[in-house]
């Protein structure tokens, strides 16, 4: 990354589209951000803005039309299979909206299983302060099946901590809990970057789950429209009203 | 409904390519047989016809039941010359006749014949090149013992007849008609007739049949009507048209064991293509379970979920079906053209035919199997409640206590069936128990996965994606159990018959070492087929002259009659002798040498004939006049080196076909190495090169590598078994790796490589091929001890275990996993990381 202090991740003037000629859709039109360090960040819009897009590319899941991403000093754009499986293996952690764990794995052996399949050690200290802060300790030996939503979700945050990524890119993740489960594991996102200063890109569409960030980017049409530092949840949605009262407004 | 079950099938491509290749294997194996079968059969009608085309009628003497028949004489020709309408009588000189090769070894057919016959120019052989024999010294060599042998004009050729090795001179090559080198692959040499009929007769001015030509305008059939008339009853007369119909049925006759076993093969190619299309749509009906219940919540009733399963097994088996006999037909004409141009046979095909039964089984196995290893899921899809389609959760597992309790009845029920059949030696008993087994144990498989794939998962998994492999196995202990299963029948029965070979050459190994007092074991090739080459008596006179023979026996050998049965009889030159190398021990009477008019035999068969020393037994002898009574001398104890024969003295061998001795034992002096002596006894056959002189191990040697042929030949079978098993492994995997979409996506996300989702999936195909190995080895050890067991009787006393095949059937199964997890891995490893997380 050209200056890489105190910047995480960075996308400059990233371009998405999929199809070609008339069927072409432009999901990213010209995105630069820089998500900086130890910071929670939400990534917000509608269906459709292009918020899940980006953050696909960010993450080295999806490769862009045109422009650059970079992760943590590394170059994303242009990556070959092998490098982008390791860096989403060594650079960054993921925790999806559902599906998040193997059913043939405990909940220690999914917790570890990027080191595992690196061929890593588990730093056993750090492995303990992450399982104790999503309180999962007598949990450990258990299955997928026999975990409640809200724990089978902790489980995967543990995951995508305890390799200590450059960042950890979240999708959604309380979208299929309940308020409770979701504000357990929003909270446990909220301390990791306050505590130990790990950096979190969430997407969501739940102006109370963006509450919770430090900073909030807004997308709309493939473009970053507003931005709100440690916003309410009543601005959040406010915010979001305001966008969508502009879906009729024609491009600015 | 209809419309949703085609739509579905239609959908998932790949779901019915997998599903139909067992089925298609199976059906191109069934067709390929009967289409393989037919067309060969008609080619060897085609072949025979013309091979007496111009044969009107035959005149051949008639053989009473258990004699020699009477050589047809001048006269006899004469005779038929004088029936009116003749326009031709030749008389033929045929017997047999083996070439030597250039490398003075007998040249082999592989079961084709080999004769020599009078030249009379008047048969169908055409001169290609050289001119017809005039001399004593002079032969004409048929097409295929020219090539074959490597000879030309002018070259010379030893021959094996009636008499010892004779040297002649080649003056011309013949050929049939169209250029061909042979009618069927036969060797044939033609003499002077003079010299045929010495050689081959062993008589001057005799023949062996009569080719009669009809005048012109009189027919075929009241030409053998005059023939046959003039002739009196010591006669055969038949058309020529008969004469090709009889050659031609007597080998369709073999054709049709050929079918059966053909048949049986692909039978067992079915039963397991039953578990993979069985799997495959267990698998299918789990994955659309989703798909199901919404149809159901919509108003389907059970009888259309079920419908809509059956109709898309009838679909695949249809498809199938008639893709499997276009490719039977292919497989079929393939291998008929093999066939007819392996081993010089240069059998003009008839054109591929596809006969009705080819077509009806087809259809018949193809639809009946895919529908019966669908109705199962298919049941088992229409209980599935209407809210699990809104359930994420996959259907939980069942309990095993319900297949295991049937399996093991099951298992019980083929055991007990297999006991039967042993004990009453009905084969049908014996199939149906094995086949009933193999489902009882394919059963038990799920119960067993458990611990044993945890077992053998354990020595693959030192890294992560094998650990994930490993678990993979295990997820599913019905699915895996099945596929293995498949693995396991064709294992099995390789190691089930592997073990029964491998007793059956420790037995004779041990009776040869502890009962075969004898040091060297002389005799001639085809005796298993029944017409072994033999040597002449004063040979035998010159072994016992020689330095270090302790003592010589050997015998002359011929069925004879005793009333209706056919028996097998030895003359022996020296009884007591013989009673010595052969370790014979008395059961009544002593043994003493055989006088003329005695006979000896061995306690079962006299049990069996109810016959005890003193019992008088009549027998036909083939060169004697009329039946003679013998008395039984003695009776010796169950032997295995010696069963099956009664022994004669010495004079009756003069009334066999030929009184030459067919085998002899040699005992050494002590102190006198074998070895020695076998290098002053082999001189004594140089001019007979048919006859071997083998040491005692040479001799086992020998006997046992019949086995190893067979082993081999069943395993190449077999080979098709294991084939659509694979298939199975492949289907299962492939089947899986879509099911688990999300979880490879999931996977790839979190950062593991392509290389590592592949190593994944190669553990969990190389865990159940070995699964399904280890099961095959131990229900084949099973089966095959069993067999020994019910064998004891037969000789067969020890069991001996083929280690290192088995060890060999455990690497091919590993490697098989290997191999069969190549598609479905690179498949998995190609995902994209996105659309698998996506995945629905």
């Amino acid at each position: 990354m050209s200056a890489s202090d105190g910047v995480a991740a960075r996308a400059v003037d990233v371009w998405k589209s999929y199809g070609s000629g008339d069927a072409a859709v432009t999901a990213l039109a010209g995105v630069s951000v820089d998500l900086e360090k130890s910071r929670f960040t939400a990534i917000m819009g509608p269906s459709g803005s292009g918020k899940s897009t980006l953050m696909h590319c960010l993450a080295g899941l999806d490769d862009v039309t045109s422009g650059e991403v970079w992760v943590g000093g590394t170059k994303v754009t242009g990556l070959k299979d092998r490098g982008l499986t390791e860096l989403r293996r060594d650079k960054v952690g993921f925790i999806f909206q559902q599906f998040n764990l193997l059913p043939t794995l405990t909940a220690e052996e999914n917790i570890t299983l990027p080191l595992a399949i690196g061929g890593k050690k588990v730093d056993k200290a750090w492995f303990d302060v992450v399982v104790d802060t999503v309180g999962l300790r007598d949990r450990l030996t258990h299955r997928p099946t026999q975990l409640s939503g809200g724990q089978q979700q902790r489980v995967a945050c543990a995951r995508a901590l305890v390799s200590r990524p450059d960042v950890v890119f979240a999708d959604e993740p309380t979208g299929n809990l309940d308020s409770q489960s979701g504000a357990e594991v929003l909270g446990f996102l909220q301390r990791s970057a306050r505590e130990f200063g790990q950096t979190i890109v969430m997407v969501t569409h739940d102006p109370n789950a963006a509450s919770y960030a430090d900073r909030v980017i807004f997308l709309k049409d493939g473009h970053i429209v507003r931005e709100l530092l440690s916003p309410s949840a009543e601005e959040v949605l406010d915010t979001m009203k305001h966008l969508d009262s502009v879906v009729a407004v024609p491009h600015v | 409904m209809f419309k949703a079950t085609i739509k579905s099938l239609l959908s998932r491509k790949l779901r019915l390519v997998l599903s139909a290749l067992a089925v298609v294997l199976g059906v191109m194996f069934v067709s390929g047989s009967f289409v393989l079968t037919d067309t060969l059969q008609r080619s060897f009608t085609d072949l025979f016809s013309s091979a007496f085309a111009n044969v009107d009628v035959s005149v051949a003497p008639k053989a009473e039941k258990g004699k020699e028949p009477e050589p047809l004489t001048p006269q006899a020709i004469a005779d038929v010359k004088s029936v009116p309408g003749v326009a031709s009588a030749v008389g033929d000189v045929q017997g047999s006749a083996r070439p030597i090769g250039k490398n003075g070894k007998v040249i082999t057919t592989s079961g084709s014949p080999r004769f020599g016959f009078n030249w009379t120019g008047t048969g169908q052989e055409k001169i290609r090149e050289g001119k017809a024999p005039a001399a004593e010294n002079e032969v004409v060599l048929g097409g295929y013992l020219a090539t074959t042998g490597g000879f030309k004009v002018g070259d010379d050729i030893s021959l094996l007849t009636l008499e010892p090795k004779k040297t002649f001179k080649v003056t011309g090559i013949y050929e049939y008609a169209g250029g061909r080198d042979s009618l069927g692959g036969e060797l044939s040499v033609a003499f002077t007739e003079p010299v045929a009929q010495q050689l081959l007769l062993g008589k001057k001015d005799v023949f062996s049949g009569i080719t009669v030509t009809a005048a012109q305008g009189t027919s075929d059939d009241a030409l053998r009507d005059a023939v046959a008339a003039k002739m009196g009853s010591g006669y055969d007369v038949k058309t020529g048209a008969v004469l090709a119909k009889e050659q031609a049925d007597q080998i369709n006759e073999g054709l049709k064991f050929f079918n059966y076993v053909l048949l049986g093969f692909a039978g067992i190619a079915l039963f397991v293509g039953i578990f993979i299309i069985l799997n495959t749509f267990s698998i299918i009906v789990a994955q659309r379970t989703r798909e199901l219940a919404l149809l159901r919540s919509m108003g389907a009733s059970r009888g259309q979920v079920i419908g809509s399963v059956v109709l898309e097994a009838l679909v695949i088996g249809l498809i199938a079906s008639i893709v499997g006999l276009g490719a039977g037909i292919g497989i079929g004409a393939l291998l008929a053209k093999i066939f007819s141009s392996v081993g010089g046979t240069n059998l003009q095909l008839a054109g591929i035919g596809v006969p009705m039964s080819a077509i009806i089984s087809s259809f018949a196995v193809g639809m009946i199997v895919t529908v019966i290893a669908a109705v199962m899921p298919a049941l088992r899809a229409s209980r599935i409640a209407p809210v699990a389609a809104m359930r994420e959760a996959a259907t939980p597992d069942r309990p095993l206590t319900k297949i295991t309790i049937t399996g093991a009845l099951v298992a019980a029920a083929g055991g007990t069936s297999l006991a039967f059949g042993f004990n009453q030696a009905s084969l049908p008993l014996i199939f149906g128990g094995i086949l009933v087994a193999f489902v009882g144990v394919a059963l038990l498989t799920p119960i067993l996965s458990k611990p044993m794939v945890s077992l053998i998962g354990r020595l693959l998994s030192w890294s992560m994606p094998g650990l994930l492999g490993r678990r993979n196995s295990a997820r599913n202990p019905r699915r895996t159990a099945i596929t293995a299963a498949a693995l396991m029948v064709g294992i099995s029965l390789i190691t089930g018959v592997s073990v029964v070979l491998t007793s059956a050459t420790k037995s004779i190994e041990k009776l040869a070492t502890g009962q075969l007092q004898t040091d060297l074991i002389i005799s001639g090739e085809g005796q298993m087929e029944g017409q072994a080459a033999t040597f002449k008596r004063d040979v035998l006179t010159k072994i016992e002259k020689t330095d270090g023979v302790k003592s010589a026996v050997g015998w002359s050998q011929d069925g004879v009659l005793q009333g209706e049965n056919q028996l097998f009889a030895v003359g022996v030159t020296d009884m007591p002798a013989m009673a010595t190398m052969f370790a014979l021990k008395p059961k009544s009477g002593d043994i003493k040498p055989l006088k003329d008019g005695q006979l000896a035999l061995p306690e079962e068969m006299a049990a069996e004939k109810g016959w005890t020393v003193g019992s008088t037994v009549t027998l036909q002898l083939a060169k004697a006049a009329a039946p003679q009574n013998y008395t039984v001398a003695f009776i010796w104890a169950k032997s295995q080196v010696l069963q099956g024969a009664l022994v004669l003295p010495e004079s009756a061998s003069a009334q066999f076909r030929s009184d030459q001795i067919a085998q002899a034992f040699v005992q050494v002096s002590s102190g006198v190495s074998a070895a020695d002596v076998q290098k002053r006894v082999e001189p004594l056959f140089a001019d007979n090169p048919e006859i071997t002189v083998q040491d005692r191990s040479a001799f086992v040697k020998q006997t046992t590598s019949q086995f190893d042929t067979v082993l081999l030949m069943i395993q190449i079978l077999l080979a098709l078994a294991i084939l659509i098993a694979v298939l199975g492994v492949i289907n299962t995997l492939a089947l899986s790796v879509i099911e688990r979409t999300r979880e490879l996506g999931l996977l790839r996300a979190v950062g593991m490589r392509r290389s590592q989702v592949m190593r994944m999936i190669t553990v969990e195909s190389v865990v159940i091929s070995v699964f399904g190995a280890v099961l095959g080895l131990a229900v084949g050890l099973a089966l095959g001890i069993a067999t020994v067991q019910a064998l004891k009787d037969q000789g067969i006393s020890e069991i001996g275990l083929p280690w290192m095949t088995m060890a060999q059937y455990l690497v091919v199964a590993a490697f098989v996993g290997v191999i069969a997890a190549i598609l479905p891995a690179i498949r998995a490893a190609r995902l994209n990381v996105l659309d698998a997380i996506a995945y629905e």
